[in-house]
């Protein structure tokens, strides 16, 4: 591995500043590494070779002050809007759609000096748990290609573990950066709902969505996380509140927090390794000068059916728009009716059908009651316990998934077993809070684990302190490499 | 007439375009026109990724519209998708208001029939308009979305119209609001008021409502008229025979002046309404709804009554004057010019309202300004003209443009009033009608207004006709 794809973000803007390395000699190095890498990897859908370098070579004209990306790599899930690229979202109804508009994110990342180089593979319209719904090709878990990378933002989380990038994009509506991010072995955040922008990034369940950088550690994620956040005219869903300044936290520690841990997490068919960093992590915690407490997470054996029916409903509204009049793959009838039923009968996959199907049932009248309606219930239900949960408690800190990476083709046809593996990422985007996972340790078999910190609405900072103190006692970067021997 | 036997019950649900400046979703232009596709963005063409944000112009013009028809405004209203499939809704679903609409229980006071009646309005909602199929020659059709993201208000009565009638006095009276808030132009033909009628027949007396059938596409006050008085035909020949009306919707063929069903799978929607999660609560507090009626002018029927009141005007001539916001102000300000409002109405009645019929132009587009009018209506108080000669003036100002006194000076259209002038005048018309002379002063006074014609013609136009009424009355006064 060369050592300009080793620096973090800081440690590149301090060579940048001193003008010891520049822009292009560094995108140079990481386009290097996805054209060793990504053939075995398949992270990327589209590297921008040439923009990137032609990118980088302007940046080296510019003054880095004031820039905190300047010069930093970025690939983003290919659900997010980059004016005249592909936007495919993994679907074959859209492998030829370009979009005429630049994300807000990615007007963020630009005028921070960021250089985006590539987009990135994912479940179909970021429906999945493995990326394997893509509909061009399965990613590998550079921990072990016989592994799913997780989902559905893989692409990311594979690009990043393997040093193809130091900072990718994606998306989480129930999971999806937290959980690849757990295991691919690098951290992964999502925001308070409403904290970054939606606009740009193709709505799968938009009252869950939140766009998130996927990084090697928590200092990366914070500078990203910071010039991601804001109010967005565009967005009306985004938060008035100006964004919280998260790096300076990281240092901070974690004296006098009070934090929760699950109470009788073994009964959630939790691996056992997973278990002993969840219990170290509550131990360096406590150590560390907070307060730790087993507490019971309300909702949580609730909160997958209420997700799977919020999601499902949404999406199928969402993705009507998906029906090749007007963009996207047209596949041609004798009717109009026909023309949609082939143009989305033929160009989405089959869980992306599922979940139409599934939300569809769930709004149509005589079941919306039984379903959607109370489905509401429960996600108010469950925002209730949890404003209470933190009156109590700063945070909770649980394992961000149950199980370690699972193989490729291993769920890939049992869907119900496949939205099991949401079980403790879900309920936090239903409650709109914001999690980061961190990579804690390995298990046995080589494969990255990783522990969630969740804190309540708008307390990101307060998030990132624990994360902080996690990962300098975990030191997982100096301790595991990926496609090492454990 | 089957119409005595059965009771109608007709709800009308009204949508009218909002004349904002951009479109309620997005920044994109949202006046009617534009070459094909040349106002759109990500927004309003329902682009991957894109998102609504709501125009705080549509909400005060709704919000407006409430106010004057007495609604009550919701503090938070809550935006719904409804889900439908259609080539020119381009997201494939509608973002309407559907449980929390912004605007509920209103009414609007409407007289058909000789009739005064209270229509109820049971609500009022913001949603987006779609765009427009344009169907060409073969199986081709395109879309235009200049329309698309165009701010619609929904407004929905109460089943308290009972005839054709009366839904077009409703949809009178409701442009005549739009119009008066200036929030929509009231163009039916353009489609920036559009009406769909819901109706259903009942017997006289009885309690139970009968089935409801739906009217679309009616585009004209003529079409609402014709459709409705077609389909009470239609369902009382229906329930005279014995046959069961079944819940359909039809849409209105003006050119073939009859209602075509619509195809039941056309019609059956489940709309799926949920909120739409895109857009947070619509938060409406007292000071935006202050801030809403600031703008409110004063609204019709207060106008009505107060030209009844202020001018003295007869209320048919004060209904006249007051269906049209501009034309009211026209005028009133007319009367500001001349402080003569007996004159200056009927002058508005007679003279200004023929014009613009005969032309076909609105008040907005008629070329004299009050002031003009007013000094015409001057020069005919001040008896400088009398009013047959201010009738030719008026055509001349309206051809040349030229103001009224000009006018009066180049024609020599002052009237006489000298008595001298007119006695020779007075007395040449009595020796050249001696026999009328006597049916007079054999008590024909009627006659007076025969001499009066006389002297007029003599004085091609010109002489002051209260003072020839003097004149003669003196000369042939019987001196027995």
């Amino acid at each position: 591995m060369s050592a300009l794809t080793d620096y973090s973000i800081s440690e590149l803007q301090r060579l940048y500043k001193k003008r010891e390395i520049g822009p292009v000699e560094v995108v140079k190095a990481y386009l290097q590494e996805i054209d060793l890498k990504d053939p075995l990897v398949r992270a990327f859908l589209e590297v921008f070779h040439e923009s990137a370098v032609m990118r980088a070579g302007e940046l080296e004209e510019m003054d880095p002050e004031g820039m905190p990306l300047y010069g930093v790599p970025v690939a983003l899930k290919d659900n997010i809007s980059v004016k005249d690229r592909l936007l495919t979202c993994g679907s074959a109804l859209l492998s030829q759609y370009t979009s005429p508009y630049d994300a807000t994110v990615v007007h963020k990342l630009i005028e921070a000096g960021a250089v985006i180089v590539g987009k990135t593979n994912l479940d179909e319209f970021a429906m999945g748990s493995s990326t394997e719904n893509s509909a061009f090709q399965v990613t590998r878990n550079p921990w072990d290609e016989e592994c799913t990378p997780g989902g559905s933002s893989g692409g990311s989380a594979a690009a990043v573990a393997s040093g193809m990038v130091p900072v990718a994009l994606g998306s989480d509506t129930g999971g999806s950066i937290r959980q690849p991010a757990a295991f691919c072995g690098i951290t992964g955040m999502k925001g308070t709902y409403g904290r970054v922008s939606r606009y740009g990034l193709v709505a799968f369940a938009s009252s869950l969505d939140q766009i998130g950088p996927l990084t090697r550690d928590i200092n990366d994620c914070a500078v990203v996380m910071e010039v991601l956040s804001g109010h967005d005219p565009k967005d009306s869903t985004t938060l008035e509140s100006p964004a919280p300044g998260l790096v300076q936290g990281i240092e901070e520690g974690v004296e006098g927090l009070k934090v929760a841990v699950p109470a009788g997490i073994a009964g959630w068919q939790v691996e056992q390794p997973i278990i002993e960093f969840q219990e170290e992590a509550a131990a360096v915690l406590q150590r560390e000068g907070a307060t730790v407490e087993a507490a019971g997470l309300p909702g949580m054996e609730m909160s997958i059916a209420c997700y799977y029916i919020l999601a499902t409903a949404e999406a199928s509204s969402n993705l009507a728009r998906y029906d090749g009049v007007r963009y996207g793959n047209r596949i041609e009838g004798a009717t109009l009716r026909e023309m949609y039923e082939n143009t989305r009968g033929k160009g989405f996959g089959e869980e992306v059908k599922r979940r139409i199907l599934l939300g569809t049932y769930v709004l149509s009248s005589g079941y919306y009651d039984a379903y959607y309606a109370r489905a509401l219930k429960v996600k108010s239900m469950i925002c209730e316990s949890y404003r209470k949960l933190f009156k109590k408690y700063d945070l909770i800190v649980m394992p961000t998934t149950p199980s370690t990476a699972f193989k490729i083709g291993e769920k890939s046809d049992d869907p119900v077993s496949m939205y099991h593996s949401d079980i403790f990422t879900a309920w936090v985007n239903i409650a709109g809070l914001p999690a980061v996972s961190i990579p804690a340790g390995i298990s046995a078999e080589g494969l990255p684990i990783g522990i969630q910190i969740i804190a309540s609405a708008g307390e990101e900072a307060k998030m990132l302190r624990a994360a902080g103190t996690l990962e300098r006692s975990f030191s997982f970067r100096r301790r595991y490499l990926p496609g090492a021997d454990s | 007439m089957p119409a005595e036997k059965y009771k109608a019950v007709i709800g009308l649900e009204v949508h009218a375009q909002l004349n904002t400046s951009t479109k309620i979703f997005c920044a994109c232009r949202s006046e009617y026109g534009g070459e094909p596709n040349t106002r759109t963005c990500p927004v309003c063409l329902g682009l991957p990724g894109a998102l609504p944000v709501l125009n705080r112009e549509a909400v005060l013009k709704c919000i407006r519209l409430g106010l004057a028809l007495d609604c009550e405004i919701s503090f938070a209203s809550i935006f719904a998708r409804k889900n439908y499939f259609y080539p020119d809704c381009p997201k494939n679903y509608q973002i309407s208001m559907y449980d929390r609409p912004l605007c509920e229980n209103g009414s609007i006071d409407i007289e058909a029939d000789n009739n005064k009646r209270r229509i109820g309005i049971e609500r009022i909602h913001l949603e987006d308009d779609a765009g427009k199929l344009l169907h060409e020659k073969g199986d081709i059709s395109n879309i235009d979305f200049n329309r698309s993201g165009v701010p619609l208000v929904e407004i929905v009565t109460a089943p308290d119209i009972g005839s054709a009638a009366e839904a077009a006095a409703f949809l009178r009276s409701l442009r005549q609001y739009v119009r008066y808030l200036g929030i929509c132009d009231g163009d039916l033909e353009k489609g920036s008021l559009r009406c769909d009628v819901n109706i259903s027949l009942m017997l006289r007396g009885a309690r139970e409502l009968g089935t409801r059938t739906e009217i679309k596409n009616l585009n004209s006050f003529k079409a609402v008229r014709s459709g409705i008085e077609f389909e009470i035909e239609r369902q009382s020949s229906l329930l005279d025979a014995g046959k069961p009306i079944t819940q359909v919707t039809q849409l209105w063929d003006e050119g073939e002046k009859k209602l075509v069903a619509m195809r039941g799978k056309e019609e059956a929607h489940d709309y799926r309404y949920f909120p739409e999660p895109d857009l947070p609560p619509l938060i409406v507090d007292d000071r935006f709804v202050a801030e809403a009626a600031a703008d409110m002018p004063e609204l019709p029927g207060v106008k009505k009554q107060r030209f009844i009141d202020e001018y003295g005007l007869s209320e048919y001539d004060a209904g006249v004057l007051t269906v049209e916001k501009e034309l009211a102000d026209y005028f009133e300000s007319l009367v500001t010019e001349t402080s003569d409002p007996e004159s200056s109405c009927k002058w508005v009645m007679r003279e200004i309202l023929g014009q613009l019929k005969d032309t076909g132009i609105t008040i907005a587009e008629f070329s004299l300004s009050p002031r003009m009018t007013g000094e015409l209506l001057i020069l005919v108080k001040e008896g400088v003209i009398n009013l047959q000669a201010a009738g030719a003036v008026f055509s001349e100002m309206l051809s040349s443009g030229e103001a009224a006194c000009d006018i009066v000076k180049r024609m020599g259209l002052e009237q006489i009033s000298s008595s001298e002038e007119l006695g020779k005048m007075v007395d040449e018309v009595i020796a050249g009608h001696k026999e009328e002379v006597v049916r007079y002063q054999d008590g024909n006074l009627q006659l007076l207004g025969f001499f009066i014609g006389e002297a007029m013609k003599m004085s091609r136009g010109k002489a002051n006709p209260g003072i020839l009424n003097e004149l003669f009355k003196l000369r042939l006064h019987r001196r027995d």
